[in-house]
């Protein structure tokens, strides 16, 4: 089980070779603050590196979600609609996103390791 | 953080508290500490919260024709505003925009203006240039202010001074708090019961400090200020009122006394007043209104409103998820004939329409002390 971040604070981990989980980080969730609304990816719709593919807003700002690797959405966590808040509490597990199925490993192994988004936390 | 913001004299307390510090206003202010808005906002509307408000400007006006200058600047009636009395006022320009909305307290001695953080450089040159002749302007950098708002604020304070309790609504008085001397009023922009407290700068710590330590009370920052006066209806100047609305636009016409108003004693010769009273007399184009949305997606300031046949009706200038209402809310300014409560219209969030409905304001009822 490997996890990788994005200079955007996502993380997406890859469960096993049909697809990957992808959420926010707790530095992203506590810059944001109390979140209370989420926009998902549509399902089944495939989408590029980089485009967004959701929102999520807390009391007081909006933020884009961007897609970490090219992949098509096979799942999102519909427990968010109803329980937003739930990004804060458990951000790396119960408050994932959604699921892709990774087409191109490249642009996953390309992401920042665990190492180097500690890196870059340390340097914000 | 940038070195040349200004701190208050509560900075290292707030960080002290472990509050997340943001850039407003050319200060570096507190959005939250670490229980964040939500909770802030709920301990402010079920017990008591104290915010440092040190960033808004406190002027005095001294001289015994402050009150008359004053009414030079402003529509509202300040020569009968009896002593200790507290009144909420604004700045024409002479289109009739607005250049700031203040609170306006008689002392024994002067007039005691709280004004905008960021508008107070350009009140002040404002005030001196135009009635400077007539009345001596004096900032106060030397004071902090806090509010302690919520509706256990006044069994907090009472346990500080007892005598601050009959106190109502829109009122003020000179109270030793914490061996302090401080400038007291009943009110706030929250929306509950609550007081403001004019502190001297050096005292105001240990002030924060000791009211703290009461039960009821915790800290809370901008972010809350912000959800619980838009809940609350209140207006955030330079977002929901600035130089380009009107007062009458921004349904502010019952700031307005009657004896300023056409037919009063002392009406018009205010800034604007003919712009103003030829509102008060056919009405105006657009009007600020409270939308609440039908589906659980923030509304922001700039979202575009739409009638149902897609015509654009106006513009959010506030908006977002109220805690304690629990659903979309937002201010807007929308033409005037769809400015009626219950009416439909639509916000577009990211391309996509959501219906609102026209409310009434406030969105959270006031709970304000009237004795």
């Amino acid at each position: 089980m490997t996890t990788m971040f994005t200079p955007d604070h996502e993380w997406i981990n890859i469960e096993d070779h049909e697809a990957a989980v992808v959420g926010i980080t707790p530095h992203a969730q506590d810059a944001l603050g109390d979140v209370v609304f989420v926009d998902l990816p549509e399902v089944g719709r495939t989408y590029k590196k980089g485009e967004v593919v959701g929102v999520v807003e807390s009391v007081k700002a909006a933020a884009d979600m961007y897609m970490p690797v090219e992949g098509e959405v096979v799942e999102v966590n519909e427990v968010l609609r109803k329980d937003p808040a739930l990004v804060n509490r458990d951000p790396m597990g119960e408050g994932w996103f959604f699921k892709v199925h990774v087409t191109h490993m490249e642009q996953f192994d390309q992401l920042m390791d665990p190492p180097a988004y500690d890196a870059l936390l340390k340097n914000l | 953080m940038s070195a040349d913001l200004r701190h208050t004299p509560l900075h290292d307390l707030h960080v002290e508290l472990g509050a997340k510090m943001m850039p407003f206003a050319g200060y570096e202010m507190p959005v939250n500490y670490p229980d964040g808005i939500l909770a802030e906002h709920r301990q402010c509307r079920q017990a008591a919260a104290l915010f440092d408000v040190s960033h808004m400007g406190q002027l005095r006006l001294k001289g015994d024709d402050a009150a008359r200058a004053l009414e030079t600047l402003t529509p509202m009636d300040v020569v009968d505003l009896g002593v200790n009395k507290q009144r909420y006022a604004l700045f024409t320009n002479s289109q009739g925009g607005l250049l700031d909305d203040l609170m306006i307290t008689r002392r024994e001695s002067d007039l005691l203006l709280i004004v905008n953080a960021a508008c107070k450089d350009a009140d002040v040159r404002h005030l001196v240039t135009h009635i400077g002749q007539r009345c001596t302007v004096v900032a106060m950098p030397e004071r902090a202010l806090l509010a302690l708002q919520g509706p256990k604020a006044v069994m907090a304070l009472s346990r500080l001074n007892a005598e601050i309790a009959p106190l109502t609504f829109m009122t003020g008085g000179a109270f030793r708090l914490a061996g302090v001397d401080c400038f007291v009023t009943r009110s706030g922009y929250t929306g509950e019961d609550g007081f403001e407290i004019s502190v001297p700068a050096d005292d105001a710590v240990v002030l924060a400090k000791t009211l703290l330590r009461e039960p009821e009370v915790k800290p809370a920052g901008l972010g809350a200020r912000d959800t619980l006066r838009l809940e609350a209806g209140l207006c955030l100047y330079g977002h929901d009122i600035d130089d380009k609305t009107t007062p009458i636009e921004a349904g502010l016409t019952w700031a307005i006394q009657k004896v300023r108003r056409p037919g009063g004693a002392r009406a018009g010769r205010y800034p604007g007043a003919a712009a103003i009273e030829a509102q008060l007399a056919t009405g105006t184009a657009i009007k600020r209104v409270g939308l609440v949305g039908l589906e659980r997606v923030p509304v922001r300031e700039g979202a575009t409103i739409f009638d149902s046949h897609g015509h654009k009706l106006g513009h959010v200038t506030s908006g977002t998820i109220g805690p304690t209402v629990n659903k979309p809310i937002a201010m807007a300014y929308l033409a005037a004939n769809h400015g009626s409560a219950h009416h439909e219209v639509y916000a577009e969030v990211r391309g996509n329409r959501y219906p609102m409905r026209v409310s009434a304001m406030p969105f959270s009822p006031h709970r304000y002390y009237r004795g």
